[in-house]
């Protein structure tokens, strides 16, 4: 019996009948075409298949689709805002985070995560951020190297969008604070 | 690799979920928490239950909770919930190192702390950590509540004290002054479960153990206590001196032909680990109790 599913992705509300064994990770993929979650190992070790469910970094390999029934979902399709490139992916492209790109998108969902929680993270913390992402063709090097553009540059980004506020007339009460 | 099918249940509450359990006694049911352990089983087709009762949803069941005397830890908790919780690292550190040291980021976002006690698997790393705190499990059944003791509760591979119209709702860690926990781990390079995972705590009165309770996970069929461990602590100071030779009595007690013993490691080096880990993990905790370190010459 087919179960019928609100799943909200990238902003965009959808309703879906699921059979219960169906995976995100497939509704994703075959039902709404989402298909920057990639399949890998399909036993929640690799990663490829990392998405954020409310905010948390999962594996839609290891998620039945009714589970996620009624979360927000955030996929590498999500990213990218009007064609510009998030500083995520920015970073992995300036600094070579990728080879064959498999692995990707998760990673970079990963480093979503914990951009949000850490928006300053040392090596060692991306490290053990990304320890449940595989990489078989990179080392890992230019990713770590990827993440730590990226928090520089989304701090760089905070800051002007600060500056910008300031020399606006239209103050919101959310920057009296920082006076 | 999709799981075979089966009929999907939600419960919306405790009394749902015993309900639905009732209704479906007659058929194979499993329940799915954060499902870390039972999507893979049945992915592998090792599980084919007829029947899946969800009881993600029961937000009764999720939260940490600072109470009098213990720490309450709801089934549906996530491990990284665990982790982030500044009071479980104080109150009981063993059981927050413990789940800090299970899979990976995501795993630990979903994985729940009920369903890895319930499942029991021997490698897994809360199991231990329980039994070192000293926890009690709190399960539901159609007669009510009742509360099970961590020794009492692992019986063998996937095997616990729950029976099977029962529902594990909560855990409770005591609180305890004066202590100092750890847990350490060698970690299946592949995936990620407990080779062998070593879970200590240590009353200590200034420089003196006053208790000890040391378990560990992925040597025997279950987590077990390694009593000649505490016992080597117990009213000794506790210094390098007094870690090393209570180390050394780790595998004093279990039976080494009983060790596991698989193609990542044979019950032979399984053993060798649990004394190198025991000693690993006492040292942490040494590093992390209040005693002071001797003057230096």
């Amino acid at each position: 019996m087919e179960h019928d599913i609100t799943l909200t992705v990238n902003d965009t509300e959808h309703e879906i009948a699921v059979e219960p064994r169906t995976l995100l990770v497939h509704t994703l993929r075959d039902a709404l075409g989402y298909t920057g979650a990639n399949v890998g190992c399909e036993s929640s070790l690799c990663g490829a298949c990392t998405v954020t469910m409310d905010g948390d970094a999962v594996k839609s390999c290891t998620v039945l689709a009714v589970q996620a029934d009624g979360t927000e979902i955030e996929t590498v399709e999500g990213l990218a805002e009007d064609g510009d490139f998030h500083p995520i992916q920015e970073g992995f492209r300036k600094e070579h985070g990728l080879q064959c790109g498999y692995c990707t998108p998760g990673m970079m969902m990963t480093a979503r995560e914990l951009l949000e929680d850490n928006p300053d993270p040392d090596e060692a913390e991306i490290r053990e951020a990304i320890e449940g992402n595989l990489c078989r063709c990179t080392g890992y090097q230019n990713i770590v190297n990827a993440v730590e553009f990226a928090a520089d540059r989304m701090e760089t980004d905070a800051a002007n969008r600060d500056i910008a506020a300031d020399g606006g007339t239209d103050r919101t009460t959310d920057t009296v604070e920082d006076e | 690799m999709y799981p075979a099918p089966f009929e999907y249940e939600r419960a919306e509450s405790v009394e749902d979920a015993l309900s639905l359990m009732d209704e479906h006694s007659d058929s194979i049911t499993e329940l799915l928490a954060g499902g870390h352990s039972l999507l893979p089983t049945m992915k592998a087709g090792l599980a084919t239950p007829d029947v899946v009762i969800d009881i993600g949803e029961i937000d009764a069941l999720r939260g940490i909770e600072n109470a009098e005397g213990s720490i309450t830890v709801g089934a549906l908790t996530p491990y990284s919930a665990v982790d982030d919780s500044e009071t479980v690292w104080t109150e009981t550190a063993v059981f927050a190192d413990a789940a800090h040291h299970i899979g990976d980021v995501q795993v630990r976002n979903r994985g729940t702390v009920g369903g890895n006690i319930a499942h029991a698997d021997p490698a897994s790393d809360l199991p231990a950590a329980l039994l070192a705190a000293d926890g009690t499990v709190i399960a539901h059944g159609p007669d009510g509540e009742r509360s099970i003791a961590a020794d009492e509760f692992f019986e063998a591979s996937y095997m616990t004290a729950l029976a099977e119209d029962e529902l594990l709702t909560r855990i409770e860690l005591p609180k305890r002054g004066g202590h100092a926990g750890a847990y350490a781990k060698k970690p299946s390079p592949s995936s990620g479960y407990a080779i062998v995972g070593v879970a200590v705590v240590l009353e200590t009165d200034g420089n003196t153990v006053t208790d000890a309770r040391v378990a560990v996970n992925g040597a025997m069929d279950h987590a077990v206590r390694l009593e000649p461990v505490e016992e080597a602590l117990s009213g000794e100071s506790f210094t390098d001196e007094t870690i090393t030779t209570a180390a050394e009595r780790a595998t004093d007690d279990l039976d080494t032909a009983m060790v596991m013993d698989d193609l990542q490691a044979s019950n032979e080096f399984r053993a060798q680990l649990v004394e190198v880990y025991t000693e690993r993990a006492l040292d942490t905790a040494l590093d992390r109790s209040s005693v002071a370190p001797p003057a230096a010459d």
